[in-house]
Formats: C-alpha cells, structure tokens, sequence
C-alpha cells in the first residue's frame, strides 16, 4: 500500500504532501499518515565522519572523473566504463569503475580561485579567503558541531598532510588538524620517554606547581586550556584507539588492496579511525600540479589513487560503514582543456570535477558537464560552497546555522544550498 | 669503560668550570623589592614626559571603565617578560644572578640597556618583522633570499637606524636581493615569468606600513569602511613600473593595468594615495614617490601602524586587533595617538619607542591580583595580558632552560639552529601562527604532546653532561638550592614555600645519577605548566 501511494511522487513532493497533512492536524494520527511520516523521517540516520580524499596541486578533470575522449581537450586520453551505464572516467580508474554506483560525480564545479593556496582555502572551508576573518574547514565545523562520543584521541586528522592542512580558523586552534605522518612510522610524541612510575610522578608534581601560578589567575589560566590540552593529551597517550593508526594490524592482502605506498597506508587507517569514532580525516595525496607532462604525471597518480580510493570504499560498503562516512576526492582546482607546450596543463577553476560517496550520497550520479572542447563553461556550474552545504547536510546539519566571528560577526556554517539531487 | 670516560668527565667539569659556576650561581642576594618609581626615570633618558602622559591616559580610562589597576609585577617576571619580547627567549641563571647582584632600584634599566645592545635583540626583533613585510613562505626560488633579508633588518635594527629610513629602503630600493636585501619586499611577490605583483605589494603597504587592510577593496569596496577599489588600485599602481632583470629590482616603464572585473578588460590606473594627497610629491620614481608620502612625518599612519606592532611584541597583543587594520576601531586609541606622535617626533626611533612603552605603568603590572580578575580590567588594561607564547619563544625558553649560561650571546639560538623558525621542526609541530600572529588562541594537544614527549624536552631532561638538571643536581651546595635554581632557570622566579618542600622531599638523599634524574624530571614538570608556555 505505501508503495503505491508513493508511485510517481517524487521525493521533494512526498515532503510537501506530508507538511500539508501534518499542518491539517490529521496525518500522524492515521496509519497511513504514521506510514507516511516513518518514510519521511527515515531520513536515514546522518553520516558520522567525513573521509576527505585531497588531491593536492589540483588533478586534471580530463584525466580522472571527466574524461572526454577523441576530442582536441583530450589530448589523447581514453575513457573506460563503469558498473554504471553511460558514466565513463578516464583510464587508470580501472578499479573505481567497479564500485561507481557507490560514486557521485560533479563535473560542472566552478570557482574564482586559481591559485593553490586560495584554491585550497576555499575547497576545505567553502568560503573564499576573507582578510577580515579566517573560516575553519569542514571537518573543524563537524568537529565543533557534533558530539564529542567516546572519542579519546583527536577527532580530526590530517595524514600526510600538505602545506595548508585543515584548520580551526576562528573556531580556534583545538580545532586544526592532528597531523599525522605515513602510518608505517610510529605516531609522533605520544609516548612518555621514561619509564610509568617516574611519568605518574612528574603528573603530579605538575599540579603543584600549577596551584601556584593559578593563585590571583584562577579564570585567566582555565581560560588558556592549557591544563585541559594536557588532560586530553594524557588521555589519549593511554588510549586504546591510537591503535587505529597502526595499519599493520591489517591483513596482508587488505594492506595490498590499498596500495603499499602513504597514500594507500593512510586512507586504510583513515578507515581504521573513522571506526573508533574520528569526525573528519584528511588525506592529502600530492603531485597533481602537472604543468609540464600532465599525461605521465596523472597515470602515475592514478596508480596510487585507484586502488586507494576503490579499496576504502569497498571496504567501508563491507563494514556497514559506507553508510555512516561522507567520502569526498577533491583538489584545488581542475586543468585546463588546453594542453601547453611543455605538455602540462594549467590551473582552471572553471568547470573542475570532485567525487562523493558513502553516508547519503546519491551513487552512480552525475552532475553537470564540461563542454568537451573546453570552450563553454559547464552546465549546471556548481559552486564549491554548494556542496559544503550537502555534506554538512548528509552529516545532519543545517548549513545555515550561524557561529559568531571572534569580532562578533555571524558566520553561517556554509553560504551554500545543499543540492537535493545529490542526496539520497 | 664508557662509564669511566663519562664519569671522568663530569669530575672535569666539578673541578674545571665548577667552582666558579658555583660562586657565578649562588651568591646569596636577597629577594628585591620596591624602588619602581625612581627607576622609570632611568629607562627613558630625555623627554620623560611622555611616559606620564602615557599613565595618566591610561588611569583617566580606567577611571571611565571604573576599573582598578592590578600591582605591580615582581623584578623578575619584567625580566622575564622583557627577554621574551624582546629576544624571544628566557633570562638565563647567568643573567638572573648579574640582574640581582645590581641595585634594586636600576636593575630593569640595566637589563633593558643590555638587552637593547644584543645582538639577539636585534636578530629577533628583525624576524618579527620581517613576518610583517615579507610573510612567512620562502618565496620565489633563488629570487628571493629571506635569510639575507633578515640579517639585513637586523643590522639596520642593531644600529639604531631610523625606523622611516628602513621602510623607505623597502618600498624604493633598486638592484640585487643579494646584494640590496631590502629589494625582498619586492622580490617576494615575482611569480615565475611576471613583474613584481603590484597588488600583493600595494596589500603588503598598506598592512605593514599604513595600518589598513586593503585586500579585500582588491575586488570590491570595503564592506564597512570608507576604502573604494580604486584607493586600493591607485595604491598597487605605484609598482606598476617596477620590473626585475639582471640587475635586480629596477623601476622602468609601464603602466598598471589591471583587468576590470565587469567588463573583463585591462584598464590603465594611475598612482594614487588614498589619503592626504596634498603630501605626495610626483617627481621621481612612482616608488620614491610612495616611500617619501608614507614616511612623511605629517602621514600619522605609519607611526600608528608601528606602535600598535611594537606594542603588541611587547605585550603579546595589540592595541587594536587585528594588529594591522587600525580601522577596525575607527578613530585610533588615544594611546596610540600619544605614542605615534612622540615616535614621530622622535626621529622614529624603535628603540626609544620600547624604552616607553616598558617604562609605562601598563607594561609593569601584574598578571595576578588577589581580587579575581574581572574581563573589564582585561580589557581596558589594568592587568597584564596573558597570551600564548610563539613557538620561538617556546623553543628558545627550552634551550635557554637547559642551560645555565646565556646561549650564545652573539646571536640568536635560532639563528644558530639554523635558517627561519619556519623551517625549524619544533616550530613546525608546535603550529606557527603565520602572519596573524597576535590573534587569540588556546593551547592545543599536538602542543603539549610535544612537550611532554617531544625529542627537545626529552634530550633537556634527561641526565646529559650539558644539560641544567645535572648540573645543578652535581653542583648545588643543598637540596632548597637546587630547586630553587632549577625554579630560577626554567620559571624565572623562586619556589613558593609548599613547592620548595614539596621538591626538596622528591629529590632528599638522593646521589649521582638518581639525583640527575629526579631535578631532570623537575625540569620537565616545570617545562610542562601554563606558565612556562604562556606570557604573563
């Protein structure tokens, strides 16, 4: 019966239809309104963490998501398919074309900012930089926003991280990125240098020596977080979830599935993390910015990024955790149609592709186009701060929401409008 | 057999250097006190005046905020302040004993002269700056060399030259960046195949030298203020002409031309200052012509813009916040206005600025109050700021703490380690706060796990030939001394009476390597409080 009353009412209308039975008082109460509504909220429960896949430099649309084969733009790139009928990528994705129905894909992003260090700025805040105020990325947002849980070690991460990781801007420096470095080495200075007896020991002397400074600056020193930053710290020394660093715990053949280079190592303990409750992993995977020999460069990238990005979004469909996780692959910027005489491609911020997954991502979606001789811009041009928008929505927050600017200026959590069709 | 050597040299160095590090640390001068009033007079030579009008400015706002100023701070935390602030490091015991051995009531001055006169005053005040005109990145490759440029700044600081003079240099001067750093200013914005970026160096004035952020007036006019696109534009237009060949940074020909956001075209823009046009003088070079309008003593700007940074490296925090856009509080703070004017007057002289600002009464009060501080004595500065130390100062309190003798005198422990903070690796993981670097912020994990386990502390710790805990644990006569030099090497203040007993029964009876130990384990705690990482 709900089947058949849903036939042909598109989502946004089923909506629409409810608000009016709810506003007449009556739909709640019937069964088929408690149907109704049961669909309705099912608004699946919101995503918990973000994975963010960045491809630093800025890859080349032609050359991963957005592949348009035999034309001048190409440049000699070939196209392959994918699990999902009509969606190609370039070659080299031979892998994530098997699990594309897990994917979106926006072609049509478009931007102002054609320099890396804008073009970042404004990929992981999803506002341009601003010299009045600095914005804090998206994970800093999901960070600030969503329940700390049973998370002892810092909730947002950035492994292998580049020049410009992701920060706490306003928000405050507890906010920035852990950063972590290829998880085949040792996680940096989380382990006491002498033995536990002499460590329980200094602790405690530490308090001592604290009441005398706190003495006529009890509300100043609190204000300074330093005593808390040393108890959280201290927690997550002992903690049993830095264990989620440690990738050789995997088995060998996972290991291998992932890649056995940074890139491969960190998106399999980004996954690690993301189970003992992490919000928000960064991983950087560096050397897009193919000015000179873009092909040879983008097949050698897609070397490392296809079996990585393919692996954990299997294995997170066979954790349940897909579900749960946003994943998204983006970079600065895109290239330009144009190949130059060095046989690189330039920045271009006007028609550029990212890819999505996982927690309320639409799967085998694509949005917009690029016009394949590079000469139009893109239909449907999608702004950046768009799609901030629809992750904080599949995370369960509104985008709208305002936080307040150290000198007191609201500051909405993103300036965009989730985009429906990208939701589930 | 490696034991023996090691013990051999430990007994070297008790009867070598030994027992004249004894007598240097331990002659026992009593705790000081009082004096303040007639030693203020001794800090600012000529013209003292200014420092009384500075305080009763500051009591008549305390009055309007009807706010009580805090006391006075002890001797030692304005020793301390002042080598933080203005060497980006911590008194060393050498220091401390020198400083107590003198007349209660000449001690800061002294301390001040000889501060004023270090190399690493200079050194470190020229790498504060430099983040200012330059940013913290590296820049252009070979074009631009930031080292130089700093040493540069650093010797035109060491010789007391003009503050006016020095900007000049770095808006005008032609030739080499190797062999005229000052042409960095303008080296730094070339991007591979392009001119000097006349935007990036118009933003660069007008934060640096004029107080004003013009960025954002780049491509739109200033949401609040009066700024128009075209001051913005008129301001980069001044670089217009200037180019980069064989022989450095040379002004030419040209025009500025940038592309006209609605139409989509180049349009030609003329140099044009965004204020007080009567004072430029169009004859020369489009840069002379900036460098003489911004450095005129009739342009209250740059001496506004100037005193808010002094201020801020002293206290940890400007007047007006953000450091550079002093519009941001409309019509500038009194406070500002009374020190720019007598910097001005004073043949903008860096120093002397200094030397008032820490002779006024706002600089020597305390952190603490035995009343609870309220927010409104913060805010109108009745009681000391407390702000997170840099990471420079952080690594530099470190290694000075390890050590009993000054570090290099000569020059700063950062330059010896080895190119720009940027670059050093415990600068890097501790999180350096890039250009705005007065904005507020708290302590982070990252942080304290570097101090707590980090390899720097680890190896200041641990029982070492060089490093203090040992020293003090082979040397120190008794165990109430021991602590309270480790409390004077790494805190810059005596124990209190619970922390002295309480540390004398942690290291009691104790010998040799034990002994090491346990003061190297004091060390580390007291590394590890607030108030070692925080300016207070």
């Amino acid at each position: 019966m709900e089947s058949l009353i849903h036939q042909g009412l598109p989502h946004a209308h089923r909506r629409s239809f409810l608000k009016l039975g709810a506003v007449a008082g009556l739909s709640w109460l019937t069964p088929v309104g408690q149907l109704l509504a049961a669909q309705s909220e099912h608004t699946r429960e919101p995503a918990q963490s973000i994975i963010l896949l960045w491809m630093n430099g800025g890859p080349s649309q032609l050359e991963t998501f957005d592949p348009h084969p035999n034309t001048m733009s190409a440049g000699g790139t070939k196209a392959i398919d994918t699990a999902v009928k009509g969606v190609q990528l370039a070659e080299g994705y031979e892998r994530l074309a098997e699990v594309m129905s897990h994917l979106a894909l926006v072609r049509s992003m478009v931007s102002k900012e054609g320099d890396h260090e804008r073009g970042t700025y404004l990929l992981k805040t999803g506002y341009r930089p601003n010299a009045t105020v600095e914005h804090p990325s998206i994970g800093a947002i999901c960070c600030h926003q969503l329940p700390v849980g049973k998370t002892e070690i810092p909730r947002h991460i950035s492994i292998l991280p580049s020049r410009w990781p992701s920060r706490g801007g306003f928000l405050g420096p507890e906010f920035d990125a852990f950063q972590a470095d290829d998880p085949l080495q040792k996680l940096a200075d989380v382990t006491a240098h002498v033995p536990k007896d002499r460590d329980t020991l200094r602790v405690k002397d530490l308090d001592v020596i604290e009441q005398t400074f706190l003495r006529g600056r009890q509300r100043r020193v609190e204000a300074t977080s330093h005593r808390e930053a040393v108890q959280r710290a201290r927690t997550m020394m002992s903690s049993e979830q830095l264990k989620a660093f440690d990738v050789t715990q995997e088995p060998l053949q996972v290991r291998k599935d992932y890649g056995e280079d940074g890139f491969g190592r960190a998106c399999l303990a980004a996954r690690r993390l993301v189970e003992v409750g992490v919000r928000c992993v960064e991983v950087t995977l560096d050397g897009w910015d193919a000015h000179v020999n873009n092909h040879e460069i983008h097949k050698n990238r897609a070397g490392t990024l296809d079996p990585a990005f393919s692996s954990l979004i299997r294995d997170l469909k066979q954790r349940d955790l897909l579900d749960r996780t946003v994943v998204i692959c983006a970079g600065e910027f895109g290239r330009t149609p144009k190949v130059n005489v060095a046989g690189g491609r330039d920045h271009w911020p006007n028609g550029f592709s990212i890819a999505l997954a996982g927690g309320g991502i639409r799967g085998g979606f694509v949005l917009g186009a690029t016009d394949p001789e590079g000469i139009k811009g893109p239909e449907t041009p999608t702004d950046v701060s768009d799609i901030h928008a629809t992750v904080l929505k599949a995370v369960g927050l509104d985008p709208t929401r305002e936080n307040v600017s150290p000198v007191g200026r609201p500051i909405k959590l993103s300036e965009g409008k989730p985009i429906e069709s990208l939701l589930v | 057999m490696r034991m023996g050597t090691r013990d051999l040299l430990f007994m070297g160095l008790v009867f070598g250097g030994g027992a004249m590090l004894v007598a240097s640390l331990l002659p026992n001068v009593s705790p000081a006190r009082a004096g303040r009033r007639a030693e203020k007079r001794n800090v600012v030579a000529d013209n003292p005046t200014i420092v009384s009008e500075l305080d009763r400015e500051f009591h008549r706002e305390w009055a309007e905020a009807e706010v009580k100023p805090v006391g006075p701070a002890a001797q030692l935390v304005m020793m301390r302040r002042l080598s933080l602030a203005l060497m980006g490091t911590i008194p060393s015991m050498q220091e401390i004993r020198r400083f107590e051995s003198r007349p209660e009531e000449r001690r800061l001055a002294l301390w001040l002269d000889e501060i004023l006169a270090d190399r690493r005053f200079a050194d470190y005040f020229a790498e504060r700056l430099a983040r200012a005109y330059v940013g913290t990145e590296d820049g252009p490759f070979l074009l631009y060399r930031r080292r130089r440029f700093v040493t540069w700044l650093s010797d035109q600081l060491a010789s007391r030259r003009p503050y006016d003079q020095i900007v000049r240099d770095l808006i005008a001067e032609e030739g080499l960046w190797t062999d005229h750093p000052a042409t960095n200013f303008v080296s730094v914005t070339i991007e591979p195949e392009k001119p000097p970026n006349p935007e990036k160096l118009g933003a660069r004035v007008a934060r640096a030298f004029l107080g004003v952020r013009l960025d954002c007036a780049q491509c739109h006019d200033h949401p609040f203020e009066d700024w128009k696109q075209r001051d913005f534009q008129g301001l980069a237009a001044f670089f217009g002409q200037v180019h980069t060949g064989f022989s450095g940074v040379y002004d030419g020909k040209g025009e500025y031309e940038p592309t006209n956001r609605k139409t989509g075209k180049g349009e030609v823009v003329k140099p044009r200052v965004p204020f007080l046009p009567e004072l430029l003088v169009e004859t020369g070079p489009r840069r002379t012509q900036l460098a003489r309008w911004v450095t005129d003593p009739r342009n209250p700007n740059l001496s506004r813009a100037t005193v808010n940074r002094v201020w801020a490296l002293l206290f940890g925090k400007p007047i007006v916040q953000p450091v550079d856009d002093l519009l941001s509080a409309g019509d500038p703070p009194a406070v500002i206005k009374l020190l720019a004017a007598d910097f001005t007057a004073h043949g903008f002289d860096l120093q002397r600025l200094i030397r008032v600002i820490v002779a006024s009464e706002a600089f020597r009060l305390d952190s603490a109050s035995d009343t609870p501080v309220s927010e409104a004595q913060e805010k109108a500065w009745a009681v000391f700021p407390m702000t997170r130390l840099r990471p420079e100062q952080v690594v530099g309190g470190v290694l000075q703490a390890s050590s009993l003798e000054t570090i290099d005198r000569d020059s700063h422990i950062l330059v010896r380690l080895g190119y720009t903070f940027g670059q050093s690796a415990f600068v890097k993981r501790y999180g350096d706060t890039g250009e705005d670097e007065f904005s507020e912020s708290s302590g982070t994990i990252p942080q304290r796990l570097l101090l707590m386990n980090g390899s720097l502390v680890n190896d200041k710790t641990k029982d070492g030939l060089f490093n203090a805990s040992s020293r003090i644990a082979m040397l120190a006569p008794t165990d109430r001394e021991a602590i309270e030099i480790a409390y004077l090497t790494v805190l810059t203040r005596r124990p209190s009476e619970t922390e002295a007993s309480h540390f004398v029964a942690r290291i009691a009876g104790t010998k040799g390597k034990e002994r090491q130990l346990r003061l190297g384990d004091i060390v580390w705690a007291l590394i590890n409080v607030t108030e070692f990482s925080w300016n207070h």
